[in-house]
């Protein structure tokens, strides 16, 4: 992709010239909800498992993945995740495996805006919700968080990392919709703090350089999140040679986080699903 | 471009506390900032020299705005990103980082990296989406004079303020950015990828102040949704931004805001 064609095409001058149109509002996702759903799911399959939406998609003779996706599924999406984290630190914090004094504290505080992120989000759902999935974070016997607190720590940036990808890869998703997309933006934001104070406990720079993790950290999980943070062309534009002084190429990557998809964040998220 | 042939007592009564603000939402402007903008085919006409030519270069020029629509959002940016570049380039020269832990100074020498890659990234994404570059933010003037880069908690304090300051800017400009095209959506994203490296830096400084403790995402610092929280960045206007920005008196080049998107 082109930065400066894509942008060139469109008449340049005089859009971005003109006085700031107001957006076409769909009003339709203003309000997210079973309304919502109904109204731009055809035939009223409000589901969002794969199952069906192979199902519609074969209906009507398009991939999947053109099936729309629309608010609900996004929210239902993110809540997936939240759901994740909450339990993930719900059963740390009751393992003991946290030392007591400041981490306890600060994975209080972690665990408090899960909590709270699944909340807003179930409130926002409301019947739409889905369920909480029930999880393993041994990840069938692979891991050992809640008796190894290096391993505790290493999936907690695992998962906070992920999730920071995932919002970020929804932002499109939610763009025509200013009130959700905002309220993922300022969630998005919080999970990238969340990640930066868990890497710095773990002895790392709090952003993400290249595509690397450490050794401590498991590499069965470690390739698939960090897949594609090594990306430096940003816009269309190649960065890479442009900033030796200020940190080259490992600068670049480290200024810009990536998203990942939908279906990249459920794969790693379920490795943890039952 | 129009003339607005500024009325400087006007505007040094408004002012008339003495503090230089580098914003005028209202287009009026504050004069002798040496910021000088090509509008020399307007200046042919001055009412007030009963519509003859100006006998000299224009002395009060009209300050550059940051546009409308999407320009105006990443006007903004880059405004933000120049703001964050140049303080920490001051950092890196100043005695505290010479002489800082080297977890730290490193960490510090990132930041000031990452934010250069920003600044640039914008200025050159802007001048590829114009045909005409005055529409470009020029280079801004900063006097961080009030900060002791000799003093770490100065130094720290005031990044702080700054990553989080970020933080809420970008949370507040994704909806105001208009994602009818694709260049829209590109510089959403773009956004995206930008603020949570911010928010990374955020946390870590608010660390580096407060070791051990939640300051890196506490009450302070976040706000509520709907009454749950609080456990969410806040996402501000840019009007709030550039008016919190504007308080610190780090801009000395007089700009305007007054075509922003508000939706």
């Amino acid at each position: 992709m082109n930065f400066s064609k894509i942008l060139n095409s469109l008449s340049d001058k005089e859009f971005l010239e003109k006085k700031g149109s107001r957006r076409n509002s769909f009003e339709q996702f203003k309000k997210f909800g079973k309304g919502a759903a109904i109204a731009s799911i055809p035939f009223g399959l409000a589901a969002t498992s794969k199952s069906t939406k192979a199902a519609t998609a074969s209906m009507f003779n398009m991939s999947s993945a053109a099936v729309q996706q629309n608010a609900t599924d996004v929210l239902n999406f993110a809540l997936t995740l939240e759901y994740l984290e909450k339990a993930f630190y719900l059963q740390g914090l009751d393992s003991g495996v946290i030392p007591t004094g400041s981490d306890e504290d600060i994975f209080m505080k972690i665990s408090e805006h899960e909590n709270d992120h699944v909340a807003f989000l179930e409130g926002a759902l409301g019947e739409d919700a889905i369920d909480e999935p029930e999880f393993d974070f041994t990840a069938d016997g692979t891991f050992d968080p809640f008796n190894v607190y290096a391993q505790f720590l290493a999936l907690s940036q695992g998962f906070e990392d992920t999730g920071v990808r995932a919002y970020k890869g929804q932002a499109g998703a939610l763009a025509n919709n200013n009130t959700l997309l905002e309220y993922a933006l300022q969630i998005h934001s919080v999970e990238a703090r969340h990640a930066a104070q868990v890497r710095f406990m773990r002895g790392q720079k709090p952003y993400i350089t290249q595509n690397n993790y450490d050794s401590g950290f498991p590499a069965a999980a470690g390739d698939p999140i960090y897949a594609g943070e090594q990306n430096t062309t940003q816009g269309g534009v190649e960065l890479a040679g442009l900033f030796d002084d200020f940190g080259g190429a490992d600068g670049v990557t480290e200024a810009f986080d990536e998203p990942l998809t939908k279906d990249e964040v459920l794969a790693i998220g379920g490795l943890f699903i039952v | 471009m129009k003339n607005k042939k500024v009325k400087v007592e006007e505007a040094v009564s408004k002012n008339g506390n003495g503090r230089r603000r580098f914003l005028k939402m209202s287009g009026l402007a504050v004069a002798g900032t040496g910021l000088l903008i090509g509008c020399s085919d307007d200046d042919d006409f001055n009412p007030e020299n009963g519509g003859g030519p100006d006998p000299d270069p224009d002395p009060d020029p009209e300050p550059f705005d940051l546009g409308s629509g999407n320009l105006g959002i990443l006007n903004y940016a880059y405004a933000l990103e120049q703001l964050e570049a140049a303080f920490y380039q001051q950092v890196l020269d100043g005695s505290y980082w010479m002489n800082a832990e080297s977890g730290e100074k490193q960490f510090i020498e990132d930041v000031r990296n990452h934010e250069v890659i920003h600044r640039d990234f914008f200025k050159t994404a802007i001048n590829a989406a114009v045909s005409d570059p005055t529409l470009v933010l020029p280079q801004l003037d900063f006097d961080f004079s009030s900060v002791d880069f000799g003093s770490r908690s100065a130094v720290l304090g005031t990044s702080v303020v700054l990553e989080d300051t970020g933080v809420k800017a970008y949370n507040g400009a994704g909806k105001l950015i208009d994602v009818s095209d694709q260049a829209g959506v590109t510089y959403l994203n773009l956004a995206g990828k930008i603020v949570s490296v911010e928010a990374r830096h955020a946390s870590r400084f608010r660390n580096y102040v407060n070791p051990g403790s939640t300051a890196f995402a506490n009450d302070d610092v976040l706000t509520s949704i709907d009454g749950v929280g609080p456990a969410f960045d806040k996402a501000l206007m840019p009007s709030e931004i550039l008016g919190a920005v504007d308080n610190t008196g780090f801009v000395t080049t007089e700009f305007t805001a007054t075509n922003l998107p508000t939706e």
